[in-house]
Formats: C-alpha cells, sequence, structure tokens
C-alpha cells in the first residue's frame, strides 16, 4: 500500500489582514487530512455547497493552489520539494476534468486538438499512426464512436459527447487518479448517466481512483465508494456512503439529504430551512462554523471547533453531539474509507430519508 | 452610506415557516388556456418547429411544470407565451388566453403593460438580470413605475419604499437589502431578488424559467419553497420550466413533457410518476438516479432529431423501445386517457378510442 497524494493538516486561506488586506479572511480549506492511494483504486465524492472550499480542495490536490499552513506530500516527498521532472510527472498522474464541456474547448480547432496536444507535450506517441491508435481507444472506452467525433468542431457535438472527449483526453496520459470537478452539472439530466458511467468504468476497469467533486449526493450515492462533506472549508463528516448517506450523524449533512429534490412527488420537502449566513467573516467565528443554521445546536459549539469525532469503524463527524465517541486518533479523515478488499455491505432496505 | 446589519438581511426561520402555508390551491377556474400555439423560426435551410401545436389548460393556483431535454422546445414555449421570441423566431399559429385575453393577439404596448402586472416571468440565472450599477431597491421600483397609466398618479417615495419593504421581506429578504448592489448578495440572494421583482405588481401567473439551475441544493429548496409561498400568498399559478424531475416532483401539481417541440404527455405529477404513459417518459423517469437504492445508471440511449428535419411520425421512433410500423408513419396525436391525463403516443391508440 502506497500513498500517491497526501494533504497534512492542510489549510488555505485567501485574503489578509495586513496593510493591504481589506480585513476580511476566508478559510477556504481548514485543517484537512487525507489521503489517495494509489494501490486501491476508488471513487470518493468531495460534497458540499458553493464555498464550502471543494473546489479549493480540489485546486490543492491538483496542485494550482499552495497550503498556507500543512504540508503536501506526492508520493512521499513534500510537494514544495518536488524537482521539474518530478512535478512534470505529477500533472500526468493527476488529471482534471472540469465542469464546463463549452469552455474547456476552444471553438476554433477540432476537437482532435485537445487529444493531440496531450500526447505531444508528454511524447506519449513515437508515430503517427500510434497516435491515432491511442486516441481511438480512449475514445472507445468512454463510449464514443472515432469517425463519428474526430475532425468535427466543438459545436457538433452535444455537451453530453464533449464532456466525454475530456474524459478520453485523461485517459490517454494514463493517470493514476482522475479529478472531476461537477462533470456533470451543465449536462442534461438524460446524459449525466452516461458520463457517470464511463467514469466508473474508468475506476472498475483500469483502476483509476476519481475525485469526484459536487453538490449532487445522489450521483455520488450512485457512483462513488467514499463520501466527505465539506462547510465553510471544514470536512464536517467523511466515511463510506452505504454509512453516511442512509445514516448521516452531522446536522448539516441531515439539511443537505433532506433537501435533495428527490424526483419522488410523494416524499415531498418539510418546511423551508434557515438561509446561510455570508455576512460573518470565517475568522469571527469562533466554535462551529454550522452553529448559526443549526437546530441542534448547544453552547459550547459557539466557542469552541469540534474535533473529528469517530462515530465507528466507517464514518466520522465534527459535531459535539457525537463528543462521547470519542476523536479519532488518526486525522487522516480517509482512514474512515472502505478500502477494496473490504466487501461492500448491503444498503439498508428501510431507508428513511 | 451606512451598511445594514447581518440582522437587517435576514429573515429569522421562524418568521419564514410562519409565511408558509400548504392547502388546497387549485380551483377550477382556467387561468391560461393554450391551444394548437406553435412558435416557429424560419431559417434560410428551412422551417425550425421549437414548439409545434401545443394544447394545455392551466387552473388558476396550479403549478405546472413543463420538463424535457435542452432543445425540446420547453423555453421556446414560455417565451413565446411570454411574447418574449425574437426573430427570426414567430409565433406560427394558435392562442393563448389569459384571463380571458388571448395573449397573441394583443398590440405590443398592451402585451407590455401584460408583462409583470399579469404574467411575469422569474428568470434563469437572476445573477445576470440584475442590473449591476443599480441599487436593489431602485430595480424593484423600476418596473412598478413603468406601469403606472398616465392618468393614474405616480406613487410617492414613501410609499414605495413601503413596497419594496414588503416585498423584500415577503421573499425572505431583510428591508436593508435595498440599499445593497447585486455583486453584494449571493446567488440565492439575487434569485430572490428576481422573485420580489417578479410579484411586485400581483401577477396572475409567474413564469419561472428554471429559476434554481445555478443554486446548491439546500438554497434550491428554500428559493422553490419561497416561490411556493409567494404564489399561495397572490392566488397565481406557475409555469415551471425545467429539466430536474426531482424539482418538479417536489413542487408540481402538474407535469408537461415536451420532446422535439412537442408536448407528449400530460397528467397530475403523482401519477405521472408512479405510471407514465408514453415510451418518453417512462425511460426519463427511469434515468433519474435514486437515493433509495444503487442500481446501474440508465440514460436514454440515442439523441433527439434535428427540429430542422423532422422524421415522418413520431419524432421520439428511432429511441423508443416500443417502436411500431404505424409510429414511422402517422405523427400520433394527442389522446385523453380520462383523470386528466394526455398523451401523444399511438401505444394508445386503442385505449382511448374505447
Amino acid at each position: 500500500m502506497s500513498t500517491f497524494l497526501e494533504l497534512d493538516h492542510v489549510t488555505k486561506t485567501f485574503g489578509s489582514e495586513g496593510m493591504f488586506g481589506n480585513g476580511q479572511v476566508t478559510v477556504a480549506v481548514d485543517d484537512v487530512s487525507l489521503s489517495i492511494d494509489e494501490d486501491e483504486a476508488s471513487i470518493t465524492t468531495v460534497a458540499g455547497e458553493s464555498g464550502s472550499g471543494k473546489t479549493t480542495l480540489s485546486r490543492l490536490l491538483l496542485g494550482s493552489h499552495v497550503p498556507s499552513d500543512g504540508r503536501m506530500l506526492y508520493r512521499g516527498k513534500d510537494f514544495t520539494k518536488l524537482t521539474s521532472r518530478e512535478r512534470r510527472n505529477f500533472r500526468r498522474e493527476i488529471q482534471p476534468i472540469f465542469q464546463d464541456p463549452f469552455e474547456s474547448y476552444n471553438p476554433f480547432y477540432k476537437v482532435d486538438h485537445v487529444l493531440d496536444a496531450p500526447i505531444k507535450n508528454f511524447k506519449l506517441a513515437s508515430s503517427n499512426r500510434e497516435k491515432k491508435r491511442m486516441i481511438e481507444d480512449a475514445l472507445e472506452m468512454v463510449g464514443l464512436l472515432p469517425g463519428e467525433t474526430l475532425g468535427r468542431f466543438p459545436h457538433q457535438l452535444s455537451g453530453g459527447q464533449r464532456q466525454r472527449i475530456m474524459v478520453a483526453r485523461a485517459l490517454l496520459l494514463k493517470p493514476r487518479v482522475i479529478l472531476a470537478d461537477e462533470p456533470v452539472s451543465m449536462v442534461d439530466a438524460s446524459l449525466r448517466a452516461t458520463i457517470l458511467d464511463s467514469i466508473r468504468r474508468l475506476n472498475r476497469d483500469l483502476g483509476i481512483s476519481v475525485v469526484y467533486v459536487t453538490h449532487d449526493l445522489t450521483t455520488a450515492y450512485q457512483i462513488s465508494d467514499n463520501l466527505m462533506i465539506m462547510y465553510r472549508g471544514a470536512v464536517v463528516e467523511a466515511g463510506t456512503v452505504d454509512e453516511v448517506i442512509p445514516n448521516p450523524q452531522h446536522p448539516y449533512t441531515k439539511l443537505l439529504i433532506e433537501s435533495i429534490p428527490q424526483p419522488d412527488p410523494k416524499n415531498r420537502w418539510g418546511s423551508e430551512p434557515p438561509q446561510q449566513n455570508w455576512d460573518t467573516s470565517d475568522t469571527d467565528i469562533a466554535g462551529c462554523r454550522f452553529a448559526d443554521r443549526c437546530p441542534a445546536v448547544m453552547d459550547n459549539c459557539r466557542t469552541t471547533v469540534p474535533a473529528q469525532y469517530l462515530i465507528n469503524e466507517h464514518q466520522m463527524t465534527r459535531c459535539f453531539l457525537h463528543e462521547e465517541k470519542g476523536v479519532m486518533e488518526n486525522p487522516d479523515i480517509t482512514s474512515t474509507f472502505q478500502t477494496e478488499s473490504e466487501t461492500i455491505k448491503a444498503v439498508p432496505a428501510d431507508m428513511s430519508i | 452610506m451606512v451598511q445594514p446589519t447581518i440582522e437587517e438581511t435576514r429573515l429569522s426561520t421562524e418568521q419564514a415557516i410562519q409565511t408558509y402555508r400548504t392547502g388546497a390551491r387549485i380551483t377550477d377556474v382556467d387561468a391560461l388556456v393554450v391551444d394548437g400555439f406553435s412558435v416557429y423560426y424560419e431559417t434560410d435551410s428551412g422551417t425550425v418547429k421549437a414548439c409545434d401545436d401545443v394544447t394545455f389548460t392551466l387552473k388558476q393556483g396550479e403549478r405546472f411544470a413543463l420538463v424535457g431535454e435542452s432543445g425540446s422546445g420547453k423555453t421556446t414555449l414560455a417565451m413565446g407565451l411570454m411574447r418574449l421570441t425574437r426573430p427570426p423566431g414567430h409565433i406560427a399559429s394558435g392562442s393563448a388566453i389569459l384571463n380571458g385575453r388571448d395573449l397573441t393577439t394583443l398590440s405590443d404596448e398592451e402585451m407590455r403593460k401584460t408583462r409583470l402586472s399579469e404574467l411575469a416571468l422569474v428568470p434563469q440565472g437572476a445573477m445576470n438580470s440584475l442590473n449591476p450599477v443599480m441599487r436593489i431597491g431602485r430595480q424593484i421600483i423600476d418596473g412598478i413605475l413603468d406601469h403606472v397609466d398616465e392618468d393614474d398618479k405616480s406613487p410617492t417615495k414613501d410609499e414605495l419604499d413601503e413596497t419594496v419593504r414588503d416585498l423584500l421581506t415577503r421573499v425572505g429578504l431583510r428591508p436593508g437589502v435595498a440599499r445593497l448592489f447585486p455583486h453584494e448578495l449571493s446567488g440565492g440572494m439575487k434569485q430572490r431578488v428576481a422573485m420580489a421583482i417578479g410579484i411586485s405588481l400581483r401577477p396572475r401567473l409567474i413564469v419561472a424559467d428554471e429559476p434554481t439551475s445555478a443554486l446548491d441544493v439546500v438554497v434550491q429548496r428554500q428559493i422553490m419553497q419561497t416561490l411556493g409561498r409567494l404564489q399561495e400568498g397572490l392566488d397565481a399559478s406557475i409555469m415551471l420550466v425545467g429539466h430536474d424531475m426531482g424539482l418538479v416532483a417536489q413542487f408540481a401539481d402538474t407535469i408537461g413533457v415536451m420532446y422535439a417541440g412537442k408536448l407528449v404527455e400530460i397528467g397530475p405529477v403523482e401519477e405521472v410518476f408512479s405510471d407514465p404513459k408514453h415510451p418518453y417518459t417512462k425511460l426519463l423517469i427511469r434515468s433519474l438516479p435514486s437515493l433509495q437504492e444503487k442500481r446501474e445508471f440508465l440514460g436514454i440511449p440515442g439523441l433527439p432529431p434535428q427540429l430542422i428535419d423532422l422524421p415522418v411520425g413520431c419524432a421520439f421512433a428511432d429511441r423508443c423501445p416500443s417502436v411500431f410500423a404505424k409510429c414511422r408513419e402517422v405523427t400520433p396525436q394527442t389522446q385523453d386517457l380520462g383523470g386528466r391525463r394526455e398523451t401523444a403516443c399511438h401505444l394508445y391508440d386503442e385505449e382511448a378510442k374505447s
């Protein structure tokens, strides 16, 4: 078991209180420790609302943000001390898929361009024939017919096709990890399934780990093994989807799950929940960031930051309601995750959400 | 300028819950009767039938949801009813009677007066529909002042301030928001402002075009519940346009499913979800991921046809698992299946006759 990427107590803040700062400091990622394993490919969802820090976390993982505090390790080596060769290798091994399948393309180039460029950059093919074969293989892997895809301009393809070409592009580089930031939020519901399915196949068939960043817990539940819920920078709950979704412990996770518009007219929402307070600076909040919206708020929530409490082997939460369960010994939240060797537990039939 | 405090910009939970009430809303009065409504785009390469021969009736107090994939014509229909279709698009045929007046025959000036006062739009992506250099309060007043008749005297500043305060409170914002600019608000707050503008003249029909498509689940739920509460307060009807079937299940009374410019199924939302009739609706509902069970994802195979070059017969035939010969020859007509359910599919030819 070797660790591909590790975050060790990483915090990322924006804004400053210094001479030129406006005094507003945003703590986008707050003391997060996690690790992505190389040998055990899994799909991990990072979920939360806008402003929860999920995109900042994914940028940290991609190496495009530097932690303000804490360390990031790539194959055991401090990220800031990588040689340019190692850094280049890192950029090949972790591949992003972005939200907008329109903006990822240059409209003046045929779609072939996004597939040619990585092969050229990383010198993956020795001949044109090999390049062509690689591209065709990658397209077929995501369920596209090369004949119907290549040679076209981006506007001639549907959003779903464009997004799948992006998956194919990532595949060409034979990455260890694919980081998909809201890959289906701009695609029609009927096309979501096919894109998510191609992502899941990469995980199963090619052993690529996937970090799926989303606010959609329904698709997260369908495709991922593990789940992290973020709220204003902190990971408030984490564990396997089979533990967290049927049995959420943090009041914020409960609110998120209750708010999902389920396609069942007989099972409608309860009353309107309170709105989020954006006006307080993160540094003004002494305790739990969810305290002002929490229906179960207690006195110490407003003064002290809750630690990571271990609910059970596969679930942890940062909420004082579970203080008696004891603090996690290992700060790495991924230690609660499901590893491949464990058998996947069946979902309880009487899931009442 | 004095900035409003946090307390001023927020409404308490109790206030929000108090104003949220449920109950029988739907009356027997027809609010909107759409008959044979078509919007075509004339292009050099031919006529694009973006919305073709659509017929439905919306009762007063009813929440009607129009769903379909991108390009199915749902937004074209909604914009057509608002008479906001841009050339080369035009209303090719049909009528849309709102409170006894046919919207398709009104003059441009009459239609301008009708918009907002009787028929209001809550747009998609409210972030782009507000003027960035105008304070929120001023933007709300703008529409109200524009609809004052020449012979009536303009409302006083105090009256307008009172109206703005009242509207903001009703959409769940503190009155202090009136002094802010759009960039000072979150996405959800901007959508609430758009709703405040929408209801400012107490319209009879609110057209909400994907009002929450860019928002997170919790905010989405809050916005939809606020919209429902406002509608009940006004005793208005709502036409919700969108592709999120979950949202439709949570919010609507009636659902209309569009495919390739045609309305292929209409019915009460509970019945359509439990027993869809049209094969497209069946596949659409089956493709929804659920939190109740894990299963293989099922997309709808194939792509919708090009609207400029529609096949003979049913437009869904190429993707339909139950297709038979007649589907490729005759265009199915809308059939009444009883119990306020209608569908345009040859599978029900016999059922409808009997």
